[in-house]
C-alpha cells in the first residue's frame, strides 16, 4: 500500500517540478506586439483570409484570388456575429466539403484571435 | 442536434467512398477530364500539361520563352554525364532499359506483380545500379537522382503517359493512392482534390491551381528564382507542406501508389522534361 502512494507523490512531485521549469521559460519569452485584427487576415501563417477571399472595400488586401465569396458588406449580411464567428471557428459545419480550413477546430487560430478577426471582417 | 451532424457526415463519407471505390480507374480519368473540359472549354487536352500555365496566356508566353534557352541547361547537362557515366563494368544505364532509354518513363510507374508492389522510374534506376554493382541513389536527394532523372527523363519527351492497372494487386495500389489523393489532412485540412480538382483554374492569393490530368508528365520542375529541382515527389511534400500536413517519405510507397493513381490520370498526355515553374 505504502509504494503506489510514494510513486503517485514521486508523480505529483515531478509534474509540480515541470510546471515550475515551464513558467519561467515562458515568462522569459521576449514580449511580441499583439497582431490586429487585419495582420491576423493576412498573414499567410495566420487567417491567410486572402488566399481565397478578396476584399473589394479594402485597398491594402493584395490578393487576386476568387475561389471564394469576396468579404464585403459583412456586418449587413451577418447580422449574426456568432454566425460570422461559427464560420470561421469550422467552415465545414456550414459545408462539409468547403475548403476554407477549419481555424478554430483545428488549432490555426485562438478564440481570441478569431474574435480580432471578426471585429476586422465586420467592418468591411 | 450534434448527432444529428456526426450522423450525417458519416452518411457522407459512405457514400463517397463507396461512389468512389465503384469508379473503374478509366472511368475516374474520364470524369476529371471531363470535368475540366466542362469548366474550361476553351483549353485543348493536350495543353493541360501546362497546368497553372494553361489559365494564364501571358505566363504562357513567357515561360515559353524561358523554354527556347533554358536557364536550367547546365543542370540537364550534370543529368547527362551521370547517365552517360559507364558503370564500373563497363555497363550503362541506356543497357538497362529497351531502346536505350528512348521512351520508356511514361510507362512508369507500373505495378510489378514479383514484387507486389509499385515501381517508379527512379527504382528502376536505382535497380539498374544495383544490377551493375553501384549503391543506390537516395530518392530524395535532388544531387544524384534528381540531376539523373532530369536528364533521363528527356529521352522520353514527346511520349504519351501509358501506364496500365491490370489485376487487384495493381488495383489496390491505385486505390491506395486514389484514397491519398481525396483524403484531406494538415492542420489547414485540404485533400489534393481540394486544389486541384474543386478548384482547379482558379486562383490561391497568387498562383492559378493546375488541374490534375496532366499534373505528371514533366518532372523535374525547375522551381522559383533559384531554380530549384523539384522531381514530382518532393511536390507532394513541398503540396503536404503547404497544409500544414506532415509530408511522406520520398521514394515511399504512399508517394508511389499516390503516383501511381496520379500518372494514371495523365494517360495519353504527352511528356516533357524537364520544365520551369514557378
Ligand atoms: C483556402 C480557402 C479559404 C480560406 C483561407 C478562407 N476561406 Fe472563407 N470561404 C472559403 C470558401 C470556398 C467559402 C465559400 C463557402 C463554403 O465553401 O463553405 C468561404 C466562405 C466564407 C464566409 C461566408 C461568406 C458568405 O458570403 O457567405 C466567410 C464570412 C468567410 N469565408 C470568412 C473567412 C475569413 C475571415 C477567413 C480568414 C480568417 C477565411 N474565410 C479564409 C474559402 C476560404
Ligand atoms: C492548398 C492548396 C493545395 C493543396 C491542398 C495541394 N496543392 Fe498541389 N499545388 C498547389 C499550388 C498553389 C501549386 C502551384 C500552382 C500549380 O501548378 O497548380 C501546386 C502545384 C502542384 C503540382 C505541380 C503542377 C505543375 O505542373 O507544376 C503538383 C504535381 C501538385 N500540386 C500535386 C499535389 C498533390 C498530389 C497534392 C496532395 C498531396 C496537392 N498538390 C495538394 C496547391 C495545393
Amino acid at each position: 500500500m505504502g509504494k503506489p502512494l510514494a510513486i503517485v507523490t514521486a508523480v505529483s512531485l515531478s509534474l509540480l517540478l515541470a510546471a515550475a521549469f515551464i513558467s519561467p521559460a515562458r515568462a522569459a519569452e521576449a514580449p511580441q506586439p499583439e497582431p490586429t485584427g487585419q495582420e491576423l487576415a493576412f498573414d499567410n501563417r495566420k487567417g491567410n483570409c486572402l488566399a481565397c477571399h478578396a476584399m473589394p472595400g479594402e485597398p491594402k488586401a493584395v490578393t487576386n484570388t476568387n475561389i471564394a465569396p469576396p468579404l464585403i458588406g459583412m456586418a449587413a449580411r451577418f447580422p449574426d456575429r456568432r454566425k460570422l464567428y461559427g464560420q470561421i471557428w469550422d467552415a465545414t459545419r456550414a459545408n462539409p466539403d468547403t475548403a476554407m480550413p477549419p481555424f478554430g477546430k483545428n488549432g490555426i487560430l485562438t478564440d481570441a484571435e478569431i474574435n480580432k478577426v471578426v471585429d476586422y471582417v465586420y467592418g468591411l | 442536434m450534434k448527432q444529428t451532424t456526426w450522423m450525417l457526415t458519416c452518411l457522407g463519407m459512405l457514400a463517397f467512398s463507396a461512389d468512389a471505390l465503384s469508379l473503374s480507374p478509366e472511368q475516374e480519368r474520364l470524369n476529371r477530364v471531363q470535368a475540366v473540359q466542362q469548366k474550361y472549354p476553351d483549353i485543348k487536352f493536350e495543353d493541360y500539361v501546362y497546368g497553372a500555365l494553361a489559365f494564364s496566356p501571358d505566363a504562357k508566353a513567357q515561360y515559353e520563352n524561358m523554354m527556347a534557352f533554358p536557364p536550367f541547361e547546365s543542370e540537364i547537362d550534370k543529368g547527362r554525364q551521370l547517365w552517360e557515366t559507364p558503370f564500373n563494368n563497363g555497363k550503362r544505364y541506356a543497357d538497362c532499359f529497351p531502346g536505350g532509354g528512348r521512351n520508356v518513363a511514361g510507362n512508369y510507374p507500373y505495378y510489378d506483380e514479383t514484387m507486389k508492389k509499385v515501381v517508379t522510374f527512379e527504382m528502376a534506376l536505382n535497380q539498374c545500379r544495383a544490377n551493375n554493382g553501384a549503391a543506390p541513389y537516395k530518392q530524395a536527394d535532388m544531387n544524384t537522382m534528381g540531376l539523373l532523372t532530369a536528364y533521363a527523363r528527356t529521352l522520353s519527351d514527346g511520349m504519351l503517359m501509358n501506364i496500365k492497372v491490370k489485376g487487384s494487386g495493381a488495383l489496390a495500389a491505385f486505390e491506395s493512392g486514389r484514397h491519398f489523393f481525396y483524403q484531406r489532412r494538415g492542420q489547414l485540412n485540404f485533400s489534393c482534390a481540394s486544389c486541384h480538382v474543386d478548384h482547379v483554374g482558379e486562383i490561391l492569393r497568387t498562383e492559378y491551381l493546375s488541374m490534375l490530368p496532366g499534373q505528371t508528365t514533366h518532372w523535374p520542375a525547375f522551381r522559383g528564382g533559384d531554380y530549384a529541382l523539384f522531381t514530382l515527389q518532393r511536390r507532394y511534400s513541398a503540396c503536404n507542406q503547404l497544409v500544414r500536413a506532415v509530408p511522406m517519405e520520398i521514394g515511399g510507397e504512399e508517394y508511389n501508389n499516390l503516383e501511381y493513381f496520379h500518372s494514371y490520370l495523365s494517360n495519353g498526355l504527352p511528356l516533357k522534361s524537364s520544365v520551369f515553374r514557378k
